[in-house]
C-alpha cells in the first residue's frame, strides 16, 4: 500500500463530506416538500402539471398502491425503451445508420436500465444511435434513480409519520425528484465533463488520419459472412493495413453525468468510464467517484435530519464508512502489488524511475492502479457499475473486493435511494437481534418492530441471494451458461458468479469477458435483475406502510440505542453476517481458489 | 384503478422523457458546443491539411522511430475507435502470460542493448484499448531505440520526454503520464527523418 494510495483515499472521504453535508438539508427540503400534507405550498406551475396528469398531489397512497404505482411506472419505461431500440433504424439522430437491436438484446438492456442496473450486453458505439442513448437510456438513468429515491422517501416516511394511512404521493415524488434533485446536479456535472473532454455533440463520427498506418490481421470471411477455418479449425487470417481511425461522437457528457449521479453505470462505449471520450482526465475521475457517493451519503443525513435526530443519519454514514474505507484500501493494496509471474518475464512491477506500479492489465495510465482499485471499490459498493478499469484482469483477491462489495447487498452506499433503503431494512435487522439477545421489545426510532415488519425485511434481504445463487447454478449447469465463459478454470466460475451478484444487486459491472449477449444470457439475467429489483422494492413498501400505520413512541430509558459506535458495529456485524454466509462457499470456488493456484503460474 | 395508475404513469413518462430525454441533452450539446467547442466535439489535432487524431485518444504506434503505446486490445486491429474494450484475460489464463510473453519479445528484439526491466504498462494491453497515455519510465525505456533510428542523442530524446511529462492533477490525482501521440508529432516536427524503415508488422 502506497503513502500516495492512503492519501488519495483521505482526501477522498473529505471531499465527498464536504460536498455531502451541504446538500442534505437541500435533499431533505424537497423530499419533505414532496409530501402531500405540503401539496397546497407546490408552485402553481406544478399544481398545473399534476392536474394535466390526473394527479392529485394531496393525495397520500396506501403502500400497495403506491408499489402498484411505481411497478406500473417502470414496466411502461421498459416497454418504451424496448420499443425504441428495436425501431432506432427508422428514427433519426442515427449518424452510424444502426439498425434496430436484436429482440434478446433489447429485452435485456430495457430491463437492465429500468432497474438502475446498467449492465451491458451491448457495445454501445456499435449498438445504439444517439436517440436511444438520449430518449432512451439517459432517460431510464433519471427516472430509475427517481424510483430508488422515491421508495426510500417512502420509507422514511413511515417512520416520520405516526398512525397514517399513507406513504406519500409517488407520482410527486418521482417528479419532484427528477426535476428538482437530479436534472440540476447532471446539468453542472455534465457542463464540467464537457469543459474537461468528455465530448458532447450530435456530430457524426469523426475520422482521423492517424500518423503511422495501422497494420494487423483480421479473420477471412467466406460468402455467408462467416470466419474460414483451416484444417485445424483456426480461422484463416490476412495480412491488412488501415489508414484511419474512426472515433465514435455522440451526447456523451450528458449521459455521463447522470451515470454517475444515478448510480446507474451504462456507458456510452463499451469501455465505459475508462474510454477518454467518457472519462478523460484523473480530474473527472475524481469528481466521477464523487457523484457516485454523493446522493447516498446525503441521503443517509438527510434522514437523520426528516426523523428528527441528525445521530441516526450519522450512524449509518459511519456503518457505511467503515466497511468501504476497509475494503477500499483493500483493494488497492492487491491492485498495487504485483502479478506474481511477470518478474520472471523481465517486467518491472514496482514503478521504478517514474514507472507505474501493479497490475496494469486492463487499466489505464493515467489513473494508474491505485486509483482504478478506488473507483472499482466505489462503483461496486454504490450499485454504480460503472468501470474505469477491467475487474476482469484484476489479480485474484482485487477482483474479490468488487464481488463482496456487491454481495453485501449493495447497502454500503448503495444506489441512489435503494442504498438508504437497504441499509434501513438491515438496521432493522439489527435491532430485531439485539433485541432477542437483551430480551426486550425491538424498536427502531420510536416504532415498534413486529412479526409482520420481520417478515418484509426478511423478503427484503432473502430473494437477491436466492436470484444470485440459483441463478449462477442454473449457468453453470447448462451448456448455454458455460459457453459464454472466457478464462479458464475457476475465474471463468468468478466470471458467471459476478454476472449474476451484479445483475440481482443490480450493480451492472461485469467480469466483462463473459459473452453476455446471448439469448440464455439476456434472458437469465434480465429475470434476476427485474426480481431483484422490484421482488425488494414491494416487501421495502410494505415495510413502509405498516411502520407508517403504528405509533410513533417516544424513546424512554428502556430503548437500545440506535446511534454510536455500538450500533455501528452492530449494524456492521449484522450486514457482514448475512452476506458473507450467503455467499462464502461460492467465493471459495472461484477467487479463492484462483489466488492459491497464481503463485504456480509459470 | 387500473386508469387512475396507467394515466399519471403515462403521462409523466412523456413528460419526463421529453424533459430528461430530448430537453436536458440539447442543452448540455447546445451550450458545450457554444462554450468548450474542441473539447466537446472529440478535442481533435488538425495540421494544414487533414485531422491527425484526437488528443485524448491513443493511436498504434509500430515503427521503430516512435515511441510505442500501451498495447491494446481491441478487434480486428488495435486503437479501434469502433469497438473500445479491455483484453478483459483473468490473471490465471495462460493466454495473458502469452501475450505479454510475445509483447516483451516485440519490444526487446526491436531494441537489444536495451537491458532494463520493461515498465509494466508497455507489455499489458490498456483498458479502453484506446489508452493515449504511458508512464515517464516506458517513455524513457525506448529512448535508445529511437534515437538510433533517428540519428540523435539520447540527451535530446530525455529532454524532450520531460517537456512531455503530465504530472498527477493537484499532486495527487491519477498518475504521472505522457501523450504518446502528442509526444510522437512533436518528435516528428523537431527531429525528421527521411524514409523511415518499413513498420513490422505487429
Amino acid at each position: 500500500m502506497s503513502a500516495h494510495a492512503l492519501l488519495l483515499l483521505l482526501v477522498y472521504l473529505l471531499a465527498l463530506l464536504v460536498l455531502a453535508v451541504p446538500l442534505a438539508p437541500w435533499l431533505a427540503r424537497v423530499f419533505d416538500a414532496s409530501a402531500p400534507a405540503q401539496a397546497a405550498h407546490l408552485p402553481a406551475w406544478e399544481r398545473r402539471v399534476f392536474r394535466w396528469c390526473g394527479v392529485d398531489p394531496a393525495e397520500s397512497f396506501a403502500w400497495w398502491r403506491y408499489a402498484l404505482a411505481i411497478v406500473a411506472f417502470n414496466t411502461l419505461g421498459a416497454l418504451a425503451l424496448y420499443a425504441l431500440q428495436r425501431v432506432q433504424g427508422s428514427l433519426p439522430l442515427n449518424p452510424q445508420g444502426l439498425a434496430g437491436v436484436a429482440p434478446d438484446l433489447a429485452f435485456n438492456t430495457a430491463i437492465s436500465f429500468v432497474t438502475n442496473t446498467d449492465w451491458q450486453a451491448y457495445a454501445g458505439e456499435s449498438t445504439l444511435s444517439n436517440l436511444t442513448q438520449m430518449a432512451g437510456l439517459t432517460v431510464q438513468n433519471f427516472l430509475s434513480a427517481a424510483t430508488g429515491l422515491s421508495v426510500m422517501v417512502a420509507l422514511i416516511r413511515g417512520f416520520q409519520h405516526s398512525e397514517a394511512a399513507g406513504i406519500g404521493n409517488p407520482w410527486v415524488d418521482l417528479c419532484r425528484i427528477t426535476l428538482r434533485i437530479l436534472l440540476p446536479l447532471s446539468i453542472v456535472l455534465a457542463l464540467v465533463l464537457a469543459a474537461c473532454g468528455a465530448v458532447q455533440t450530435l456530430a457524426p463520427n469523426l475520422v482521423v488520419h492517424p500518423v503511422e498506418a495501422t497494420r494487423f490481421q483480421a479473420p477471412v470471411l467466406d460468402a455467408a459472412g462467416q470466419p474460414k477455418v483451416d484444417g485445424k479449425g483456426q480461422p484463416v487470417l490476412a495480412d491488412q493495413v488501415t489508414h484511419e481511425q474512426t472515433l465514435v461522437l455522440g451526447p456523451v457528457a450528458s449521459q455521463e453525468a447522470i451515470k454517475m449521479l444515478g448510480t446507474n453505470g451504462g456507458g456510452f462505449y463499451n469501455a465505459n468510464s475508462a474510454h477518454p471520450f467518457e472519462n478523460p482526465t484523473p480530474f473527472t475521475d475524481f469528481l466521477q467517484m464523487l457523484a457516485i457517493f454523493l446522493i447516498p451519503a446525503a441521503s443517509c443525513l438527510a434522514f437523520g435530519q426528516m426523523v428528527g435526530d441528525a445521530r441516526q443519519g450519522r450512524t449509518l454514514l459511519a456503518a457505511m464508512t467503515v466497511v468501504f474505507v476497509v475494503m477500499a484500501l483493500w483493494a488497492m493494496h492487491v491492485e498495487e502489488g504485483a502479478h506474481p509471474a511477470l518478474a520472471a518475464l523481465g517486467v518491472d512491477t514496482q514503478g521504478a524511475g517514474g514507472g507505474l506500479a501493479g497490475n496494469l492489465e486492463g487499466k489505464e495510465v493515467r489513473f494508474g492502479s491505485a486509483e482504478s482499485a478506488l473507483f472499482a471499490t466505489i462503483t461496486t459498493a454504490a450499485s454504480c457499475g460503472a468501470v474505469n478499469a477491467m475487474h476482469d484482469s484484476f489479480l485474484p483477491l482485487g477482483g474479490l473486493v468488487p464481488l463482496v462489495m456487491m454481495q453485501l447487498g449493495e447497502v454500503i452506499f448503495g444506489g441512489v435511494g435503494s442504498g438508504l433503503y437497504g441499509m434501513l431494512v438491515f438496521a432493522i435487522t439489527a435491532v430485531f437481534l439485539s433485541g432477542l439477545m437483551i430480551g426486550r421489545t425491538p424498536e427502531y426510532l420510536g416504532k415498534k418492530i413486529t412479526a409482520f415488519e420481520m417478515k418484509m425485511v426478511s423478503l427484503a434481504i432473502l430473494v437477491t441471494p436466492i436470484l444470485v445463487l440459483v441463478g449462477s447454478a442454473i449457468a453453470v449447469s447448462v451448456e448455454a451458461g458455460t459457453a459464454g465463459i472466457a478464462n479458464p478454470g475457476p475465474h471463468g466460475f468468478s466470471e458467471i458468479l459476478y454476472a449474476f451478484t451484479s445483475a440481482g444487486n443490480n450493480n451492472g459491472s461485469a467480469f466483462a469477458g463473459l459473452s453476455a449477449n446471448t439469448p440464455f444470457y439476456n434472458g437469465m439475467l434480465a429475470l434476476v435483475m427485474w426480481f431483484g429489483r422490484f421482488a425488494v422494492i414491494v416487501p421495502v413498501l410494505g415495510l413502509a406502510g405498516a411502520l407508517a400505520a403504528r405509533r410513533r413512541h417516544a424513546t424512554h430509558a428502556g430503548t437500545l440505542p440506535t446511534h454510536g459506535a455500538l450500533f455501528v458495529v452492530l449494524l456492521v456485524g449484522t450486514v457482514l453476517l448475512v452476506g458473507l454466509l450467503n455467499y462464502v462457499p461460492a467465493l471459495a470456488l472461484g477467487p479463492i481458489i484462483e489466488h492459491l493456484q497464481l503463485g504456480g503460474l509459470q | 384503478m387500473l386508469f387512475r395508475t396507467l394515466r399519471p404513469a403515462l403521462s409523466l413518462l412523456i413528460l419526463l422523457t421529453l424533459l430528461t430525454g430530448l430537453a436536458y441533452p440539447l442543452l448540455i450539446t447546445a451550450v458545450a458546443q457554444v462554450a468548450f467547442p474542441v473539447a466537446a466535439n472529440g478535442s481533435a489535432i488538425a495540421d494544414k491539411t487533414a485531422v491527425t487524431g484526437s488528443a485524448l485518444i491513443g493511436q498504434a504506434f509500430a515503427e521503430p522511430g516512435h515511441f510505442w503505446g500501451r498495447p491494446s486490445a481491441t478487434t480486428p486491429q488495435p486503437y479501434n475507435g469502433l469497438a473500445s474494450g479491455g483484453s478483459n484475460l483473468g490473471p490465471n489464463n495462460p493466454a495473458l502470460l502469452d501475450a505479454i510473453r510475445v509483447r516483451a519479445a516485440t519490444l526487446r528484439a526491436a531494441d537489444p542493448a536495451q537491458q532494463a526491466p520493461i515498465p509494466v504498462d508497455l507489455v499489458t494491453a490498456s483498458a479502453s484499448g484506446l489508452d493515449p497515455d504511458i508512464s515517464p519510465a516506458a517513455a524513457r525505456w525506448q529512448i535508445g531505440r529511437v534515437a538510433r533510428v533517428r540519428q540523435i542523442s539520447p540527451a535530446a530524446l530525455t529532454a524532450l520526454i520531460e517537456q512531455h511529462i503530465v504530472p498527477r492533477f493537484w499532486g495527487l490525482l491519477g498518475e504521472p503520464h505522457v501523450n504518446v501521440l502528442a509526444l510522437n508529432l512533436d518528435l516528428d516536427q523537431r527531429f525528421p527523418v527521411a524514409g523511415t524503415p518499413a513498420p513490422a508488422v505487429r
